[in-house]
């Protein structure tokens, strides 16, 4: 793998499948009374945060927090222009306090690209989600999700599986990194949303794109509904709410329509009665709460994989797990001397 | 007093020949000339072209002297072979009354690098909303005869009809910065498949496209003459030549670098590559070689925009757009239009001297190098290669695109009116 995720498209099909696997080693250790490792002992994360978005910290948080990293959260919300201090000046801020890795989220697309490649630090950096570019994290919690759900083998891909994507396109980072990651594994995309929240350009995308939400449910094996902001219509994306829901709004009767092993998926959060009735989103077929748990071990598994990728994730001794040259730095007889 | 014999020349990229400049103006051409006395330049074969124009260059002063001065940016047209530049009005404060272009003019004249003719605002504080001065500005000793609101489009349609009604009475010409603000609110880059990828908001050809229709429409209905900036789509070039088909009185310009880069570069998220108009595609940069090879484009303009450092040293969304240009244009010309085999150099005088010369009414520009004309000349090696390197640049900001890439051509001698402003590729 690379040093940093940036984009889904970052990972190879072996990459992606391994950060899947690794996932899965993550997710038994939080089944037990002990859901802490020391893999990333002594590591310092960053959780760089310019928008408000607490699941997402907490997501990541959570999941250093499993891996015994130092989290530190700063949040920078506003963006750099408004807030006086620039992005650069705020990365030099963390690499002087020695950050290992930074976890982005950040309102302009292209941000942690920037972060990753313009020397600034010399940490990892991971998007947790920039602009309406891509989010890959999200896309590898629901790739694991789907193949937990739809194909429950570890090492296998998502291979002829047909996903729906639906809601405001346009403006998703999520979409993005889903299209990408999913095509990757070999699974067939449909994006289905009105023509005016389909990006203009999307024809160079691994993907189909369709109008018409009921032609597809049939189809489909995971419908994944996308939060619709309702000032979207005030741009004249769409007329009106009502209008919306009726057209490409997943309810109890549409979802009846799908394949009885098909899944129906939400990032959060949702705007029930809007994309998603109260029946779908409260029904077992819905994962969005499951996703929810598997992000954190997904996460785990991005960063072990980026920072630790040296070590056994998972160990059953007691050896210490930060690298070598880490851990030589932590010297407990010496440090008093120094002051 | 100035005496020089240029010996060896290939002028206009012809034959070589010997040119003599006596007291600021041509006064011999010929081959086996002699002057005794005059300093001799050996040309080597170099190619003499008149000194180059630029109907679009943003000096910046007054109001953002950190980016550029009128003597810094002055010093890079000289460098960049310009011998007349005119600066854009969107300055701090508006260059919409006599006094502020007036101000320009004059610190133009005093660093004495290159003439410094001011372009002044169609509207006040370029609001887009009601008419500056125009005729002050005119009859000021700026002498303004290109007016723009460039940075904005003048939207409003019956504005723009006013102001190329009102510019005839003092042979003017409006110069439009075509982008319908409505379809470009939010812009970063074009609109096209990298924006999709990118997830940066597009800016549409036909916000460019549908502004450059309604005004040719009309300065047709008026009988006014139009002048488009920086025309960057495909599109573009096909309303102008149509307009052009019917014999109204439109003109335009393209920068180099809508001439040699795409919106592919953008993948970096690299702010240097943030411009408006944005960087377009492939086709539409061969559109626009294939326009100003074939005259549709009537020339070539910098839109030489300095910000600094800490202006692109930011993510995408935060920089500010634009990037400089006086220093490359004719490397980047060269590389595009004549090593391509699409301009020779005297077309390459057409179009960055000649024409702009004419579409600003400016005189004692823009002239044949033959006896009894003004003495701005440039000689350019059109043998040498080199790395771009900001660092050597005169202008006072570093925002090239083309740090690092090899160029074609050098600017070895600049002579503005007699007196050498650049000597051996360095400043005199």
């Amino acid at each position: 793998m690379k040093r940093h995720l940036i984009s889904a498209s970052d990972l190879t099909r072996d990459d992606a499948v391994l950060v899947l696997d690794t996932a899965e080693e993550m997710a038994r250790f939080a089944d037990r009374p002990i859901k802490k490792l020391p893999t990333l002992r002594g590591r310092t994360i960053v959780n760089l945060f310019f928008e408000d978005s607490t699941r997402t910290r907490i997501s990541f948080e959570a999941a250093a927090k499993r891996l015994s990293a130092d989290v530190i959260n700063f949040s920078a919300k506003g963006s750099s222009v408004s807030k006086g201090e620039s992005l650069k000046d705020t990365a030099l801020t963390l690499e002087a306090m020695g950050a290992d890795a930074v976890v982005i989220r950040h309102g302009e697309s292209g941000a942690p690209h920037r972060l990753a490649t313009s020397g600034w630090i010399g940490g990892s950096v991971i998007n947790a989600g920039d602009g309406t570019h891509e989010h890959p994290t999200q896309a590898l919690l629901d790739a694991f999700t789907m193949r937990r759900r739809l194909v429950g083998e570890e090492g296998a891909d998502l291979a002829g599986k047909r996903i729906t994507i639906v809601g405001d396109i346009l403006h998703s980072r999520v979409a993005r990194s889903n299209v990408h990651l999913l095509s990757t594994l070999g699974a067939h995309v449909t994006l289905v949303a009105p023509p005016t929240l389909v990006p203009f350009g999307v024809e160079s995308w691994p993907c189909e794109v369709s109008y018409d939400l009921d032609a597809v449910l049939a189809k489909s094996d995971a419908v994944m509904m996308l939060r619709v902001q309702r000032e979207r219509m005030n741009a004249a994306f769409f007329p009106t709410e009502r209008e919306y829901a009726r057209r490409y709004g997943l309810d109890g009767e549409r979802m009846a329509r799908m394949p009885d092993h098909a899944i129906v998926m939400h990032p959060g959060p949702m705007n029930r009665g809007m994309e998603i009735t109260a029946q779908v989103a409260d029904s077992p077929r819905c994962t969005a709460v499951e996703q929810v748990a598997n992000g954190v071990s997904t996460r785990m598994a991005v960063m072990y994989l980026l920072l630790g990728g040296a070590e056994p994730a998972v160990t059953t001794h007691q050896a210490p797990a930060a690298t070598p040259e880490r851990g030589a730095q932590v010297r407990p007889s010496t440090a008093e001397e120094n002051n | 007093m100035t005496h020089t014999l240029i010996r060896g020349a290939k002028l206009l990229g012809g034959e070589p020949q010997d040119v003599v400049i006596e007291n600021g103006t041509v006064s011999a051409v010929g081959r086996g000339l002699e002057a005794p006395g005059a300093d001799v330049i050996e040309a080597g074969g170099a190619v003499l072209l008149p000194g180059l124009v630029d109907l679009h260059t943003h000096l910046r002063e007054p109001g953002r002297e950190d980016s550029e001065t009128v003597l810094t940016g002055t010093r890079a047209a000289a460098a960049g072979g310009f011998t007349a530049v005119h600066a854009m009005a969107n300055t701090f404060p508006v260059a919409d009354s006599a006094g502020v272009v007036e101000q320009v003019w004059r610190l133009g004249k005093e660093h004495g690098y290159c003439d410094v003719r001011p372009v002044g605002a169609v509207t006040v504080g370029l609001e887009g909303s009601k008419l500056a001065e125009l005729g002050a500005m005119h009859d000021s000793a700026a002498g303004v005869r290109v007016f723009s609101d460039d940075g904005k489009c003048v939207d409003d349609a019956v504005i723009m009809r006013r102001a190329l009604e009102y510019v005839k009475a003092f042979d003017g010409v409006i110069a439009q910065h075509a982008q319908e603000p409505r379809l470009t609110e939010g812009a970063q880059m074009n609109e096209g498949t990298v924006s999709a990828e990118l997830g940066l908001q597009g800016w549409p050809a036909v916000a460019e496209e549908s502004v450059i229709a309604r005004d040719v429409l009309l300065a047709a209905h008026v009988g006014s003459r139009v002048h488009i900036c920086h025309l960057s789509t495909a599109g573009s070039v096909e309303i102008v030549r149509w307009a052009k088909s019917k014999g109204w009185n439109v003109t335009a310009e393209v920068t180099p670098h809508h001439l040699l880069l795409t919106d592919e570069l953008v993948r970096s998220y690299d702010p240097v590559y943030k411009v408006n108009p944005p960087l377009r595609t492939e086709a539409d940069v061969m559109a626009l070689r294939e326009a100003l090879a074939d005259g549709t484009i009537d020339c070539v303009a910098t839109d030489h925009a300095p910000h600094p450092h800490e202006d692109k040293d930011c993510e995408w969304g935060a920089a500010a757009m634009g990037m400089i240009g006086l220093e490359t244009a004719l490397s980047v010309v060269q590389h595009t239009m004549v090593d391509t085999g699409l301009l020779d150099w005297a077309q390459v005088a057409d179009r960055m001297s000649y024409r702009p010369a004419a579409i600003g009414r400016l005189e004692g520009h823009g002239r044949p190098v033959s006896p009894g004309e003004p003495a701005n000349l440039v000689l350019v090696d059109p043998a040498y290669r080199g790395e771009v390197d900001p660092a050597g640049f005169a202008s006072r900001s570093g925002n090239t695109p083309y740090e690092g890439r090899e160029l074609p051509g050098r600017v070895t001698h600049t002579w503005l009116r007699g007196r050498a402003t650049v000597v051996d590729g360095k400043l005199a």
